[in-house]
């Protein structure tokens, strides 16, 4: 059976998950939820221009719907 | 001195109310700028037009104040578009404010060569005034006020309209009937029909005010503004020192209490300054939804403007698409009309302009999103993307405080030839025609201005075949539905009779080469286009344009049969 046709990579990406994984959680250091919120939105914003392509960003979009609904 | 266009009151000319119902070729209901650009059309191409309104005054109050390019290039052709240019306010700057703060502005400033700019503001009832004077100048325009449509029967072959007068009620034949009578469309209610969607629960308050104020032809819009906090305020400049200010209110606002001035007026002064010297022109309060009728034709009755489709206000969409549905409809009525294409031919008014109101209710609706955040998320998202346009330039695409008005190309529309040759540049066939200068007998004028009301077949000159070209040109000109031909040359090239492209933007911007040949309908969209000139081609794409092709064969068959007897008319 041949592997699903999917633009979104969600195999292993990064050289050090752990270090990103840090840098993740050192962003929302010292804030109020409100400005966690904020942040994380503004961070959706600028890595979804970065990647620009819909047909990603909706099978990213889709996986984490299904999920918070499953 | 102008014309004090929302204080004139039109008279009532009686009817014989007993008399035969008299038969019509078409009649219009509603005189707002759809109704009154509909019936100027069919009667400047020579149909006779009856044209009926409920009321005998003109818009009260400034609403729809922006007309877009290609509405004024429509005016242009219905012969009024340079008082309408005129009068108007140019614009081509808009500022979006987060708070206090400007994020960012952009300059809607097109490309030079164009004879129209890409937005006026002008007051409904300027609009409604020129254009009443324009079909006024038309003998066969008949206008008749204090005529409400009561009754709307569909025969076979005819509508019977039953028209109430304040001297009583009488009966009237049509073949077609036309309903551009507004949101609340008497004729589609008469009918029994729908124009359904999406309402959403937000008030605004629209104050016109009367100041000289030094702020500059432009248009703000502000986010959260300190004077108006948790909401959004609008401000545009009109003719006369008029300027619209549109507060948002939100759903909990009392339309009543909020029309008065004790609350108005803090609201202005709040925004222009305590000193600030106004008066007060008008207010409105409104909400408003995104809707369309499923069908804008049900046999012999077509629905256009508000009757319709509706949109919200962000983006200018309600009288510039009602516009362009006159636009698109007159000419193919007029050809049926004459039994020159079949009743199919209308079919196509309600699949373009129908996928046209898909296209603004779309806009519409996401601008509104945007400006009016119904959940938690969307107004965060909202908030993250204006902090982020402030320094962010992809940001700044995300801001929508309403996608301004742009025509609507006719993709996929049955009247299209399809490309069979490699071009460039956005005029595929569907497209508006764009305009550009040229030299009409040494004079400068403009490429769209030679166009219109008629097919037309841009022929690009320089190639080896143009004597042949010209001749077969003549012939389209003498065809049932002629083709009026329109012979460009290279600036400097051009021999009698010719067109010059004096900036050599025509070329540039249909993408042609010597030989080039593109065929635009009367509303002066491309229909059909062709790097080298066949007379058979044209021919082809002419059928298909007005539905005579063989894919049609079978209605224009039932159809001539079934046309009305115009002699009655």
């Amino acid at each position: 059976m041949s592997a699903p046709c999917t633009a979104l990579n969600v195999a292993p990406n990064m050289a050090d998950p752990d270090a990103f994984y840090d840098m993740l959680i050192g962003a929302h250091h010292d804030l109020s939820d409100e400005q966690g919120r904020m942040l994380n939105a503004q961070l959706i914003l600028l890595l979804s221009n970065h990647i620009g392509d819909l047909a990603v960003l909706r099978e990213a979009f889709a996986i984490a719907r299904a999920n918070v609904q499953a | 001195m102008d014309t004090d266009y929302q204080g004139l009151a039109f008279g009532y000319a009686p009817v014989d109310l007993h008399a035969a119902p008299a038969r019509h070729p078409v009649v219009v209901v509603g005189a707002g700028p759809v109704g009154l650009a509909t019936a100027i059309d069919l009667a400047q191409q020579g149909v006779p037009v009856l044209l009926l309104d409920d009321d005998n005054k003109l818009s009260a109050g400034s609403r729809a104040i922006c007309f877009a390019k290609r509405t004024l290039e429509i005016f242009d052709r219905l012969g009024c578009g340079e008082r309408i240019a005129d009068k108007g306010v140019r614009w081509n700057v808009g500022r979006i404010f987060n708070g206090a703060d400007e994020v960012y502005s952009f300059d809607l400033l097109p490309e030079g060569g164009h004879r129209r700019p890409a937005f006026v503001n002008l007051q409904q009832y300027y609009v409604e005034g020129y254009l009443h004077e324009r079909a006024q100048a038309l003998p066969n325009l008949e206008i008749r006020w204090r005529s409400k449509v009561t009754g709307v029967n569909q025969l076979a072959d005819r509508v019977t309209v039953n028209v109430e007068t304040p001297d009583g009620a009488y009966l009237l034949e049509a073949d077609w009937l036309v309903a551009a009578d507004g949101g609340k469309s008497a004729v589609r209610a008469l009918m029994g029909l729908e124009s359904k969607g999406r309402t959403f629960r937000d008030r605004f308050l629209i104050a016109d005010v009367k100041m000289t104020a030094g702020f500059p032809a432009e248009r703000w819009f502000w986010f959260d503004p300190p004077f108006h906090r948790g909401q959004s305020v609008l401000l545009h400049r009109q003719p006369d020192d008029v300027w619209r200010i549109d507060f948002q209110l939100g759903w909990d606002a009392d339309p009543v209490a909020e029309k008065q001035p004790e609350r108005v007026l803090p609201r202005i002064r709040a925004l222009l300054g305590e000193d600030a010297q106004f008066t007060l022109e008008w207010v409105s309060i409104y909400t408003f939804c995104c809707l369309r009728m499923d069908a804008f034709r049900h046999g012999r009755v077509l629905f256009a403007g508000d009757a319709a489709h509706g949109v919200s206000p962000f983006g200018a969409r309600g009288a510039n698409s009602g516009v362009q549905d006159a636009d698109n409809l007159a000419w193919k009525l007029r050809l049926v009309i004459e039994g020159k294409a079949p009743s199919a031919l209308l079919d196509s008014y309600a699949r373009e302009r129908e996928q046209a109101a898909d296209e603004n209710i779309l806009h519409s609706t996401r601008a509104t999103d945007f400006i009016t955040p119904k959940s938690e998320a969307s107004r965060l998202f909202r908030d993250a993307v204006l902090q982020l346009a402030r320094a962010q330039p992809f940001a700044r695409k995300l801001v929508n405080s309403g996608r301004l008005s742009t025509p609507s190309t006719y993709l996929g529309s049955p009247l299209n030839s399809e490309d069979a040759d490699v071009f460039g540049g956005a005029l595929c066939p569907g497209a508006p025609a764009a305009d550009a200068p040229v030299a009409v007998d040494g004079r400068p004028d403009w490429l769209l201005a030679q166009t219109g009301n008629a097919f037309t077949a841009i022929y690009f000159a320089g190639a080896e075949e143009d004597a042949t070209v010209m001749r077969e040109l003549e012939a389209l000109a003498g065809a049932p539905i002629a083709v009026r031909p329109l012979v460009l040359a290279a600036a400097g090239q051009g021999s009698p009779g010719m067109l010059e492209d004096s900036a050599g933007l025509a070329a540039a911007r249909y993408d042609a080469r010597p030989g080039t040949c593109y065929l635009l309908r009367p509303d002066q969209h491309v229909c059909a286009r062709w790097r080298r000139f066949d007379a058979a081609a044209v021919r082809a794409a002419l059928a298909r344009a007005s539905a005579n092709d063989s894919a049609n064969d079978s209605a224009t068959a039932a159809d001539r049969q079934a046309l009305p007897d115009l002699e009655h008319a």
